[in-house]
């Protein structure tokens, strides 16, 4: 192949998608930066950033009225429960994974199968079916009291976010690390126990350091998405727990435009500072999907 | 599998399943309850298919999904191409690196994204609201090509180099050579990429959200601003039915992998014959 045609295709090729990315990923970052530190006619301030790290509220629990900053109350509850959320994802995701893995082919396409039939249905209505089931005369309660169990109030607690989110969030944690688990082989284990190595070793030593690119996509594939979700909060928390993504698209419906922006430019560098120490601490490229 | 695994996986299966279980059972709802069942009804599918909004939804759903599908599979398949080809090191870490934003970014922060620039630039052109069909058709596409690329480049990368270029020294056009030679080796790639993408857009809610005008409503946002008010089994109803589409699509393509398994080995029987 001549030169001229290589650069010829390289170009009629690449050409659309680098102006589109160009246009559609790039520049609407910078329009993010850009609203974060403007005003509403568009004139260069800080203001935004200050809101965000200064904006106090008071909140009253009964016995005394506290003065708090709203906004990083908020940002260090989205950061608790969504760290709180991957955990629990990867603590049960991971033996599935496992078993999975260790499974005959056919129970692995069926398991693949059933843990991937919820991801297609809406996220949406599983949330609210979820409410449904939590409320405190809900189906949960119902059938607790038909047990004589009593019954439990979870509704509109940090629990029954973290129940959502950990529901809505768990085959993104599963399916990473099946996928690199399906791939190990079998003889490396055998090797490792032939040789002495106790079970637990065997898993400490030989398996967990092999799957760790899964569960490093899986941790972020969940992290990501239950820091910044709005309406698992909002159904499962009855409004009460706001989260960054609450505050987000509560400034974007009252068209702060530019406040919405200085979250949401926040919250990007605070992820890649993140993904970025994650990246040094393992010395892994962190791939998604 | 050990009896704890059975155990275990059974467990995991019934918190899985557990919700939407009782979204089918409660689909069929006599009465509005969703937590308590008083009887067997078809009463809430009744009333979704009398919901005109909801059938619109839908409608604009499947075209949105269909059209942000096939162009970015388009647009994707071309520049992993491209990309594949690309020899300077700088240049393949920039198109890498902006690849991965959409994917690593919250959709949030997607969503609000493109929101600004629509309006922004919608204000500019002196319209009032810039928000429809076609800056959502622009968003899905954007959050889709990076799927697209990721799952056609490890097809290119695994193809052998010298087969475009062996198409060409034998009279072919360039165009022509990637037709016949490149795109066949690419294929499950292709199509991996755009079955991803037709969900995706298909599912998508954050991203819709902020990007949608008034006049264009798709399913997930049908749904959000029905929850917003209380709740019929008629959601409901429009749950199952998805599910069941669902199942049988999965049903489908098992069905059919099975038999490709078993023609390959059908296949490889023969030959060592």
């Amino acid at each position: 192949m001549n030169r001229k045609t290589r650069s010829l295709i390289q170009r009629m090729t690449l050409t659309p998608y680098s102006v589109w990315a160009a246009l559609f990923i790039v520049v609407p970052l910078i329009f993010v930066a850009y609203y974060a530190f403007t005003d509403s006619a568009f004139h260069f301030t800080f203001d935004n950033i200050a809101r965000f790290f200064t904006a106090t509220s008071r909140i009253d629990d009964g016995e005394s009225v506290r003065e708090v900053r709203t906004y990083l109350v908020i940002f260090w509850r989205s950061l608790k429960l969504a760290l709180v959320s991957t955990f629990i994802c990867l603590l049960t995701g991971y033996p599935l994974a496992y078993i999975m893995a260790r499974a005959n082919k056919r129970t692995q396409n069926i398991l693949l199968t059933l843990i991937m039939i919820p991801m297609w249905m809406n996220f949406l209505i599983r949330t609210y079916a979820w409410m449904t089931i939590l409320q405190d005369t809900g189906i949960l309660n119902g059938f607790l009291s038909a047990l004589h169990l009593g019954r439990v109030h979870i509704i509109g607690t940090e629990a029954a976010v973290v129940i959502g989110m950990v529901y809505d969030y768990f085959p993104y944690m599963v399916l990473p690390i099946y996928s690199v688990m399906a791939k190990l082989d079998g003889k490396l284990l055998e090797a490792a126990s032939d040789l002495g190595c106790p079970g637990l070793s065997v898993l400490r030593r030989v398996i967990w350091p092999l799957s760790l690119p899964g569960v490093l996509s899986g941790v972020t594939m969940v992290l990501i998405p239950s820091i910044s979700t709005f309406y698992i909060s909002q159904k499962l928390g009855n409004g009460k727990f706001f989260l960054i993504g609450d505050a987000i698209e509560g400034q974007y419906v009252a068209n702060n435009l530019h406040f919405a922006a200085a979250i949401a430019f926040i919250l990007m560098v605070i992820l890649l500072v993140c993904m970025g120490l994650m990246q040094k601490l393992t010395n892994r490229k962190i791939i998604v999907a | 599998m050990k009896r704890a695994s059975k155990i275990y996986t059974a467990l995991v299966m019934v918190f899985l399943f557990a919700p939407i279980a009782i979204l089918l059972v409660f689909s069929f709802n006599r009465a509005k309850s969703l937590s308590v069942f008083s009887g067997f009804s078809l009463y809430w599918y009744r009333e979704l298919f009398r919901d005109l909004e909801t059938l619109r939804a839908v409608r604009n759903t499947l075209l949105l999904a269909v059209s942000a599908a096939l162009i970015s599979t388009v647009m994707g398949t071309a520049a992993a191409v491209g990309i594949n080809r690309l020899r300077s090191k700088v240049l393949r870490t920039a198109m890498d690196s902006v690849t991965n934003i959409p994917m690593i970014n919250p959709d949030i922060i997607t969503g609000i994204s493109l929101m600004l620039m629509f309006v922004f630039v919608g204000r500019l052109f002196g319209a009032a609201t810039s928000l429809s069909f076609w800056t959502m058709l622009i968003a899905h596409i954007t959050f889709c090509l990076p799927y697209v690329i990721l799952q056609v480049l490890p097809k290119l990368q695994q193809m052998d180099k010298a087969l475009p270029e062996a198409a060409m020294d034998l009279g072919c056009t360039p165009f022509r050579a990637f037709l016949k030679a490149e795109l066949p080796e690419i294929m499950p790639g292709v199509v991996t990429g755009m079955i991803m993408a037709f969900t995706l857009s298909l599912d998508d809610f954050v991203i819709s959200y902020f990007t949608s005008g008034n006049g264009f409503q798709t399913l997930p946002i049908r749904i959000y601003n029905m929850t917003k008010k209380t709740v019929t089994p008629k959601m409901y109803a429009l749950a199952t039915i998805i599910f069941f589409v669902i199942l049988t699509l999965l049903l489908i393509s098992n069905l059919y992998d099975e038999e490709s398994v078993q023609k390959r080995r059908e296949a490889k029987a023969a030959k060592q014959k």
